[in-house]
């Protein structure tokens, strides 16, 4: 499995969607179109928090050209006293989420979707709707939203018997608290705050929907999940399941953003009624002000440690913004901040809070990187409080094989360790700072990161086609090249070349169920079920052979791609390719090909360790990154470039969230830079190369050792980077982002 | 709505077409055209993933009017190879999986070859800056910038090779 | 819905007329860098589109009798930088001017569109004004001069008379020992707003300062000529307290916001800062012209 042996697993193969993604050919959905498709659009609440009182859309639905109409009422609707799951997903509040109900909850909340021949007439008739609101105090941050007199955005939200705003608890315990703070030599206590940031996709959310006279429902959209995109349609829409085809066009980025809908539904009544296929796209506006970003927060971190440097205690409060409506990822940052660790005694709280700014969906990691921020910069204090290096102080209190962490598992072989040693051991950690120029200040800051990963339903099927060569089709939307290294382990498994195997990603009614692209899970789980279905095939091979042959299957063996006779006792066959049994399939008992379906289990958690490098300037409170590089436990790197890009772009977004990244609101509670020149996300010239180092430390639960990847790289660098700014300025900053005129205030304050 | 007939030029081949007068360069080649290699990412020239060449200089199409390409010739991603060949850097792209989710790619690419067409041997931060009108969010651009380097030197090498009288 | 009416005139009276005849529904298309995201997102709505790019006059650079300079208004960014002589003797204006957005608007964007744009933060105008730039503008009652300082009147407000067209700006010539700079902050490196823009043009004799002009963009509802910044510098050898006087005469002309791109105390700060910084830069160009 992880041998030096392998010809295509680690190699650095040409992705099999990379010719049509460089010539402009791979069709996003945005680029789908259909004979006879109108345009649909979504009006939205021009207020933060307000009763909608009516909606008349009579003027609209007489504009020429505009086909159907939409509101809430044309959507199933959930009660809001019984909770109808969908994996993570409470469809009370999606149903609320994807057309306001009741309430218009935040600034741009949908109140309504029109379809018409053009875009200019679709938003022309939007004008013409007339929605009545009662307009309400509205409240965005945690602080606010937790005053006792705050505005309550649901009466059916209560906390310790009160209405109120916070919307749901979760806590970790292990071990006895008071007890390890009293062994504590030092004690360390900190409040931080995060601002909400955007998941940053570039292509915005999209789909074309075709709703046939016969009620066949086909959605071609930008999701994270076409089974996903179907379940909740379905749903919403109240049409069967099985009338629906969701079909996964090309995606643009995710980060999980797209692990939720906002259009699909909307366009599908709108197709529905009007008897057309409906495209609709988001704005870039659209997308930052009503799609979801990631929570702001708050946290409390205390951290004991002995005079050895064991840490003994910590506790952490965590609250997150959910926006409107319930579902901050309080599990992430409750649940990640301290799992690096060996500690004995644990607290770890997280209180989700709704707030009238748009639903967070998932970004990268969910809640991680703000439970990191939290705790790695407390255990920066620690370290220097105790006069040791920050990396020893890790390394020696690093989670390991056999650690109980709080948020439940023991663990198994893990390799977070690794990641510390390797850092200790790089030339990045040995080599000088080297001295700043006049008027700025280098520092050096490292942090380290967990995340859970996840298994979960996956389908695969492997077919040979009848020359020989072989299709896999998986179900999982690919976001960063999963389907290179699928035909990585597929060419392994077969012994044949990569480039003759085809990985296409299939349709709800092509592929079995699976789940989303998501948690980290895509490739461990698929290479399981492919791993299962390949060996399906050769066992199906071999068994072939045999017959040709007249021998036992037994005496059969698959190498190099093709059958041979296991030893000359077996007898003296001369081998049989691939081709020569693909062409003999009829007679040998019809076509060849598997499929597996399965819940996986097994993904063990990604640990990563960054060190980073910036230089401030001290009269403007710039701060620019001067080198990164991250330490992963990879497992298995399946495709090596593909896990490099992982690590590099959670880098980045790591960066860009920590220096400026954040939503900033008005006092009407709007988003004041709902555009890309006003959220600055880093751009090419703000970063250094990011240098990554994998280690590999397989995972013993899956076929190839591999662990997820994908989320892990955003833990860190929030932590990383104030590290480095404190470093620098021997001033710390318990407030993202420090953007200039923070810095600036805090060097002069 | 009256639209105008415009004749104008793309990758090379002469084309007509009808456009309402506001209507972005963007919708035209997307909509009208079917190129949709250029993507929107924004449409406001923060995110350069609609780039196209106009005369041979880098802009964002989503920031140009339809109107304005009478008489100009247009250069798209569809343009960029030739025949079945990949460009270089097309190529590199795929060997250096400068790409992740590759809304970005197409732009990217005709950013890049608009900088070497200026600049065949740019040092890493002539890349960056050259680069920094196209943003991308899946790679942290270092895999981008590293193909883009490697190309020029490559193209350079090639030249390079070339009989003087062909350069 | 109202019909859009394109028009792109030859000449610059044609352009002219049409402009004053559609009153107030008009826009001039230069580069569109600014113009069509107002479109598009609905700032602006209007009925005649007038693209100046077929003038002559508006799209070409040209060296005056006197060794100046004269730029057609609706010049892209990427033209000027690759005029061989412009950018040795106005390096500051082009650094300005090619500060404007990436390379792909640089392909488009005009100082004309920066100008007429009226943002208090368009980058080449401090510059411009540093450097004492004169524009010329046409109108229906004929053409004027004036300088580029008394363009913009307010944020996203100028004081052309209704009809009138920006057709150039003027750059007078560059004496011996004379240099010019500009520098912005902005949080990222590129695609940025600027948060404080600082133009200086300064002539030096014997090291001595002999004429110095100052531009401060960002910090008002317009762009700022700062005399007394340029009064501490002149007669001075850039001494650290000429530099302190200018630096705080920056800081104190400035009167301006706080919003989403900065707030009033960073921006007074560094405005001072600035200064001394894109002096600096200035005095080292004077010392090598
Ligand atoms: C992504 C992006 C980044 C940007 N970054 C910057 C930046 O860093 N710094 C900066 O300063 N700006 C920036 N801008 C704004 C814009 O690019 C500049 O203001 C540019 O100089 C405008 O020039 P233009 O030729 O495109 O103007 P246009 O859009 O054509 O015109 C702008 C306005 O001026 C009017 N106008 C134009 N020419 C004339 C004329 N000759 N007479 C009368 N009126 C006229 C137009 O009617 C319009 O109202 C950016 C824009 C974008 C899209
Ligand atoms: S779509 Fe044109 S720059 Fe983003
Ligand atoms: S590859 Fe996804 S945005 Fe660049």
């Amino acid at each position: 499995m992880n041998d030096m042996t392998n010809k295509w697993i680690g190699q650095r193969t040409i992705r099999p969607d990379g010719a049509e993604k460089v010539t402009g050919r791979a069709a996003y959905a945005a680029d789908t179109t259909m004979p006879g498709m109108i345009w649909g659009k979504v009006l939205r609440s021009p207020h933060a928090h307000a009763v909608i009182r009516s909606i008349d859309t009579a003027k609209a639905e007489a504009l020429p050209g505009v086909k159907a109409v939409v509101t809430h009422r044309d959507l199933v609707e959930f009660p809001l006293d019984k909770s109808v799951m969908l994996g993570i997903q409470d469809m009370r509040w999606m149903c609320r989420n994807v057309m306001a109900r009741e309430k218009a909850l935040f600034h741009g909340h949908p109140i309504a979707a029109v379809a018409a021949t053009s875009e200019t007439i679709a938003a022309e008739a939007l004008r013409l709707i007339e929605v009545e609101y009662e307009v309400l105090p509205h409240v965005i941050e945690i602080d606010d939203a937790l005053k006792p007199d705050a505005p309550i955005l649901h009466d059916f939200l209560s906390f310790e018997g009160k209405p109120s705003n916070i919307a749901g608890k979760l806590e970790h315990r292990l071990g006895d608290i008071e007890a390890g703070f009293a062994e504590a030599d030092v004690v360390i206590e900190r409040s931080f705050t995060t601002r909400p940031v955007h998941q940053g996709y570039i292509e915005p959310h999209a789909c074309l929907v075709s709703v046939a006279a016969d009620g066949k429902t086909t959605i071609w959209s930008s999701s994270q999940g076409q089974f996903m995109v179907r379940a909740m349609t379905s749903l919403l829409t109240g049409i069967p399941q099985s009338d629906i085809r969701a079909i996964p066009a090309e995606i643009g980025g995710g980060f999980g953003g797209k692990t939720i809908i906002y259009l699909e539904p909307l366009a599908t009544v709108l197709s529905k009624k009007s008897g057309r296929p409906v495209k609709m796209v988001m704005s870039r506006e659209e997308v930052m002000r009503a799609s979801g970003p990631t929570s702001g927060s708050k946290s409390t971190v205390k951290i004991g440690a002995t005079k050895d440097g064991r840490l003994v205690a910590a506790q952490g409060t965590f609250w997150l913004q959910a926006g409107a409506l319930p579902g901050s990822p309080i599990r992430g940052a409750a649940g990640c901040g301290f799992a690096p660790y060996t500690i004995p005694n644990v607290v770890s709280t997280g209180f989700d809070v709704v707030s009238n700014r748009s639903k967070v969906a998932a970004y990268r990691a969910p809640g991680a990187p703000i439970g990191a921020y939290a705790v790695e910069c407390v255990i920066d204090e620690v370290a220097e409080a105790l006069g040791m290096d920050p990396l020893e102080l890790r390394l020696k209190n690093a989670a390991r094989q056999g650690t109980k962490a709080a948020h439940g598992p023991v663990y198994p072989r893990i390799g977070f360790m690794e990641t510390i040693e390797a850092a200790l051991a790089h030339p990045h950690y040995k080599t000088p700072l080297g001295e700043a120029p006049p008027g700025k200040r280098r520092g050096r800051g490292v942090a380290s990161g967990f995340w859970f990963n996840a298994g979960g339903e996956s389908s695969a099927q492997v077919n040979i086609t009848e020359d020989g060569n072989v299709v896999v089709t998986t179900g999982h939307p690919d976001i960063g090249g999963s389907r290179a290294s699928i035909a990585n382990i597929t060419a392994e498994l077969l012994g044949i070349d990569y480039k003759r195997i085809s990985v296409l990603i299939g349709d709800t009614a092509t592929i079995g169920y699976s789940n989303l692209t998501g948690g980290s899970r895509v490739l461990f789980a698929s290479a399981m079920v492919v791993t299962q279905s390949t060996e399906k095939v050769i066992a199906s091979l071999r068994e072939r052979a045999a017959k040709i042959w007249k021998i036992d299957p037994e005496a059969v063996a698959w190498e190099d791609g093709e059958a041979r006779p296991v030893s000359d006792n077996a007898g003296r066959f001369p081998p049989l390719s691939l081709a020569e049994l693909a062409a003999r399939a009829t007679e040998t008992g019809g076509p060849i090909g598997a499929g597996v379906q399965l819940n996986t289990t097994g993904a063990e958690g990604g640990f990563a360790t960054h060190l980073c490098d910036v230089e401030v300037d001290v009269d403007l409170g710039i701060v620019r990154v001067l080198r990164y590089t991250s330490f992963q436990d990879v497992g298995r790197a399946v495709h090596p470039s593909y896990v490099e890009g992982q690590m590099q772009g959670g880098a980045a977004q790591g960066i860009g969230w920590a220096l400026n990244e954040e939503y900033i609101y008005d006092r009407q509670g709007r988003v004041e830079n709902a555009g890309f020149l006003d959220y600055r996300m880093p751009v090419c010239s703000d970063l250094p190369m990011l240098d990554t180092v994998m280690i590999e430390v397989p995972n013993p639960k899956h076929p190839q050792g591999v662990r997820g990847v994908g989320e892990v790289p955003l833990v860190p660098p929030l932590a990383a980077v104030a590290n480095a700014v404190y470093d620098a300025l021997g001033k710390r900053f318990y407030a993202l982002p420090m953007s200039p005129p923070r810095v600036l205030e805090k060097l002069e304050g | 709505m009256a639209k105008i007939h415009v004749t104008t030029t793309v990758n090379g081949e002469p084309v007509e077409f009808l456009c309402e007068p506001q209507q972005s360069m963007l919708d035209v080649l997307r909509g009208p055209l079917g190129l949709t290699g250029s993507k929107e990412g924004c449409g406001s020239g923060d995110c350069g993933a609609c780039s196209i060449t106009l005369d041979g200089r880098l802009v964002c199409s989503c920031l140009m009017l339809a109107v304005e390409a009478e008489g100009h010739e247009i250069g798209t991603i569809e343009g960029m190879a030739s025949g079945d060949g990949l460009h270089p850097l097309q190529q590199k792209f795929l060997e250096m999986a400068a790409l992740q989710c590759g809304i970005c790619t197409p732009g990217v690419l005709v950013a890049a070859k608009a900088l070497l067409d200026k600049n065949p041997d740019p040092t890493e931060t002539e890349v960056r800056f050259g680069l920094a009108g196209n943003l991308c969010r899946c790679t942290g651009y270092d895999k981008i910038v590293r193909a883009v380097l490697e190309t020029a030197a490559e193209m350079r090498g090639a030249k390079a090779e070339m009989p003087e009288a062909v350069r | 819905m109202t019909d859009i009416r394109y028009l792109a005139p030859g000449t610059l009276d044609e352009a002219v007329n049409a402009f004053a005849a559609a009153a107030g529904a008009a826009r001039i298309l230069a580069g569109g860098t600014d113009l069509l995201v107002q479109m598009r997102a609905g700032v602006v709505r209007p009925g005649v589109i007038v693209d100046i790019k077929k003038i002559a006059e508006m799209t070409t650079i040209e060296e005056t009798p006197e060794g100046g300079f004269r730029i057609g208004a609706a010049v892209s960014g990427a033209r000027l930088a690759e005029h061989p002589r412009f950018g040795k003797a106005w390096p500051g204006v082009l650094e300005a001017v090619n500060l404007i957005g990436s390379k792909q608007v640089q392909g488009r964007a005009s100082p004309g569109g920066n100008l007429c744009n009226a943002s208090p933060a368009g980058d080449s105008v401090p510059a411009m004004i540093a450097a004492g730039a004169v524009v010329t503008v046409q109108g229906p009652h004929g053409r004027r001069q004036m300088p580029v300082e008394a363009v913009p009147a307010g944020p996203g407000r100028t004081n052309l008379t209704p009809g009138e067209i920006l057709v150039s700006f003027t750059l007078p010539p560059r004496p011996a020992g004379s240099g010019d700079a500009y520098l912005r902050m902005i949080p990222r490196t590129e695609m940025d707003i600027a948060v404080v823009g600082c133009g200086v043009s300064l002539t030096l004799e014997g090291g001595k300062v002999t004429a110095a002009r100052v531009g401060l963009g960002a910090v008002a509802p317009t762009p700022l000529l700062v005399g007394p910044a340029a009064e501490a510098l002149i007669g001075s050898r850039l001494e650290e307290e000429a530099l302190a006087a200018a630096a705080a005469a920056c800081s104190a002309a400035c009167r301006p916001i706080d919003d989403k791109r900065g707030t009033i105390a960073y921006r007074t700060k560094v405005a001072g800062v600035l200064l001394r910084r894109t002096a600096a830069i200035a005095a080292e160009r004077a010392g090598r012209a």
